[in-house]
């Protein structure tokens, strides 16, 4: 069923001026009933490719409207996407993957916690579910790829960051093997997200001025937190001055802190500096949290578990690493060590909590990413 | 294009277009007094005499209503909600496992919010509900039953005359949601003996978002919508007049074709079934055999129209998307608003397991069905097989 049409690439409009000949292929678009992967879509389909829309339900209980800024979960979204597919006139279905999704990401996510790790949940969604349960059901009902609305480009199998560097999300892909992103087209990599709303209100799409979508789609009220101390309950311990050794607070669970944080500590005893105090690290198994001044949190050595290497490359490798979704670049020096990575950076990066991803970048081209295991 | 989905809707037909489209361009409402109102409502009573007529009823046993829906939360509530004021005790409902939506939800809407209880009646493994089933589960506690005429999923006629009878021997009204059986089934109101029948235009050949609830005139039913009171002060609402001219003709028509278009589907139909189990062996057909009639002169097992199959290691939505890109127009048979496939509360009744109920599809065919559907369906299938059952189990 492969298209053999030649067709020009996605990027006639404002984003660029790159014609690209590519052959037209079989694209499935996720379509979240936001804005991007809305006007993903109409590019792929503008670009004479044949595209059929999936919107993902993955909550089982989806509230009917949308809330505030979370979410791409509801019947209103589900709507949306539809509407969006039908004004483009392209086919559209609905694809139940709430109970994947609610094993590979929304317990996973509870468990890295429970652990003492910082997950990303998008990653893994990006890792287990658009990339590995809907690409291996698009590949076997005959599509070549799946398309996404994410920011980011991807040209001949080599990721890089988007031409939005504020909306840049190829940290959150860069999990993927060369075999997902075979499967993968992203049309929106040389777009900004301004560019890509006014493509939307170009083409008469209703989402061109949806807001944005932050936070974790699975938690409704944005309380991680009390999502958290839902799940795993209330677990007390001490909260311990890294310096002193003293008891300076009490929590109600570890799980609940995260590396770098200092809101929401409720220390009883005053610092002996007066200065603030900083998550440094957190011990779900003797349940402690440990505090401690800024200077505390500055790391330089940052070891990794196995990596996953999108553009493989010889080390030790001179070149940068992104430590969080929306982190700055850091230079760094990648070794191997113990089937990992082993990273010295040149400017000291803070808050780094094991579970992050370490993503190596050289230039804006995404060369692997790995699970930070400890900082020091 | 191949479209084997008229059990969601079939097209409309000609004529009844034409009197919609000629009632359109009248001006007046059917409550107004004056030489305009009048002719609105000279047209309005003309359509439900000749509903009426079409479906074995009298004018007055006739409510109008916007669609299936909205008639079987009326029977449904509005009898029950009668009879409980009559009688305190009654308020237990008894309603088969394989209703559709709008009666299954009613139901359950008056269980935790209205006191309600409900026995839910057993169906055999093609689906249908035993007049003995029924007899057992009634009591003097009973304010309703309510019991499909032909179910919408697998096409399983039930016994209603029978049920009607049995129902009454406990003087316990029945309402049955008749949406799917008019054009495809012999249906007579008076005949049937049910105290409620819910039916709905554009199963039929009639518009969309208009239907009827045909309601015995010594049944009481308690008003879902308050206001003119239009319809024997039951349902309220001014009268749509140009859809209410389009369900009358369609109605006409569809029942006077109905026996010879009955034939000609339940041919088209065995063929249909026939091919399938030769290309895919190990499909299942759900419900009915078909070809086999009730007893007593009810009619067929089966709707004329309805195949519904399960084929093993195949989901239903990938086999409705793999048809669907090659112009082949099915349904998995159920869908909940947010488009999402659940295994059919109506093949777990019949005791399928999960993966019979989430690989299941529905063929249905309707007045301007043709061989050509047939053999377009049958073309893509083995291909669209073969491929669904290359993709990953969730």
């Amino acid at each position: 069923m492969r298209c053999s049409r030649r067709c020009p690439g996605w990027w006639s409009g404002p984003g660029g001026s790159r014609p690209v000949e590519i052959a037209a292929v079989k694209l499935l678009a996720a379509m979240s009933g936001g804005v991007d992967s809305a006007v993903a879509a109409a590019l792929a389909v503008e670009a004479g490719h044949d595209v059929t829309g999936v919107h993902l339900a993955l909550s089982s209980a989806p509230a009917a409207l949308r809330t505030g800024s979370r979410g791409c979960c509801s019947r209103e979204d589900a709507r949306d996407a539809a509407r969006a597919a039908d004004v483009l006139g392209i086919p559209f279905y609905v694809w139940d993957l709430a109970e994947r999704f609610r094993e590979d990401v929304v317990e996973d996510f509870v468990a890295q916690y429970a652990a003492g790790r910082t997950p990303n949940p998008c990653l893994r969604c990006n890792e287990k579910i658009k990339f590995a349960a809907v690409l291996d059901r698009a590949r076997a009902l005959g599509f070549d790829a799946v398309a996404t609305g994410h920011h980011a480009r991807l040209d001949a199998g080599v990721l890089r960051r988007s031409a939005d560097a504020a909306k840049d999300q190829s940290y959150v892909l860069a999990v993927l093997t060369p075999d997902q992103l075979a499967g993968a087209v992203l049309p929106l990599g040389h777009l900004t997200k301004v560019q890509v709303r006014a493509e939307a209100a170009a083409r008469g799409l209703g989402v061109a001025d949806k807001p944005d979508s932050h936070d974790i789609c699975f938690i409704a009220d944005g309380d991680t937190q009390g999502f958290l101390r839902n799940r795993l309950g209330v677990q007390p311990g001490p909260v311990i001055d890294a310096l002193t050794g003293a008891v300076v607070g009490q929590h109600e669970g570890a799980y609940a802190y995260t590396v770098g944080q200092r809101r929401g500590l409720a220390l009883t005893v005053p610092a002996a500096d007066g200065r603030p105090r900083y998550v440094l690290s957190v011990s779900p198994v003797d349940r402690t949290v440990t505090v401690g001044p800024s200077a505390a949190l500055e790391v330089c050595t940052i070891r990794t578990g196995p990596p996953v290497w999108s553009s493989p490359r010889v080390l030790p490798l001179d070149c940068t690493v992104q430590l969080r979704a929306h982190g700055a670049p850091h230079g760094c020096t990648a070794t191997a060590y113990d089937g990992g990575w082993s990273l010295a950076l040149s400017t000291p990066a803070t808050g780094i909590a094991p579970g992050q991803a370490a993503v190596l970048y050289d230039g804006d081209e995404v060369l692997g990413s790995a699970t930070v295991a400890t900082a020091a | 294009m191949a479209y084997l989905d008229h059990a969601a809707s079939t097209p409309m037909l000609p004529e009844a277009v034409a009197a919609v489209t000629a009632a359109m361009a009248l001006p007046g409402n059917a409550s107004s007094q004056h030489a305009a109102g009048r002719r609105a409502r000279r047209s309005v009573e003309e359509s439900r005499e000749e509903l009426a007529a079409a479906l074995g009823a009298r004018p007055s046993e006739v409510l109008f209503a916007g669609g299936g829906t909205e008639s079987d939360n009326l029977a449904v509530k509005g009898i029950f909600w009668a009879r409980r004021t009559a009688n305190p005790r009654r308020t237990r409902i008894l309603a088969s496992a394989v209703e559709h939506h709008a009666v299954l939800d009613s139901v359950e809407w008056l269980v935790a919010h209205e006191g309600a209880s409900v026995t839910w009646l057993e169906v055999d493994h093609q689906g249908r509900v035993h007049p003995d089933v029924l007899a057992a589960a009634l009591d003097d506690d009973v304010a309703l039953a309510t019991v499909m005429w032909a179910n919408n999923e697998v096409g399983t006629v039930q016994p209603i005359r029978a049920l009607a009878e049995v129902a009454h021997e406990r003087e316990v009204p029945l309402h049955t949601d008749a949406v799917q059986a008019v054009g495809q089934l012999h249906v007579d109101f008076a005949a049937s003996g049910v105290d409620a029948m819910t039916v709905t235009g554009h199963k039929f050949g009639g518009p969309l978002g208009v239907g009827a609830l045909l309601l015995g005139r010594d049944v009481d039913c308690t008003p879902l919508l308050h206001g003119g009171g239009q319809e024997r002060d039951v349902r309220s609402g001014t009268f749509d007049t140009p859809a209410l001219a389009g369900l009358a003709v369609a109605a006409t028509l569809a029942t006077q074709r109905q026996p010879a278009s009955a034939e000609r589907l339940a041919g088209l139909r065995d063929d249909l079934v026939r091919r399938v189990l030769a290309v895919v062996p190990d499909a299942v057909l759900n419900g009915d055999p078909g070809p086999g009639r009730l007893p007593g002169g009810a009619g067929p097992g089966r709707l004329p129209g309805n195949a519904h199959f399960s084929f093993p290691g195949c989901e239903g939505d990938s086999l409705l998307l793999l048809l669907d890109a090659r112009g082949v127009e099915v349904s998995t048979g159920s869908a909940c608003s947010s488009g999402v496939a659940r295994p059919s509360h109506v093949l777990v009744a019949m005791g399928a397991d999960e993966d019979r109920a989430r690989g299941s599809l529905r063929f249905s065919l309707g007045h301007n069905s043709t061989g050509q559907d047939v053999d377009a369906l049958l073309a893509a299938l083995p291909g669209v097989v073969e491929r669904a059952r290359r993709v990953p189990a969730r």
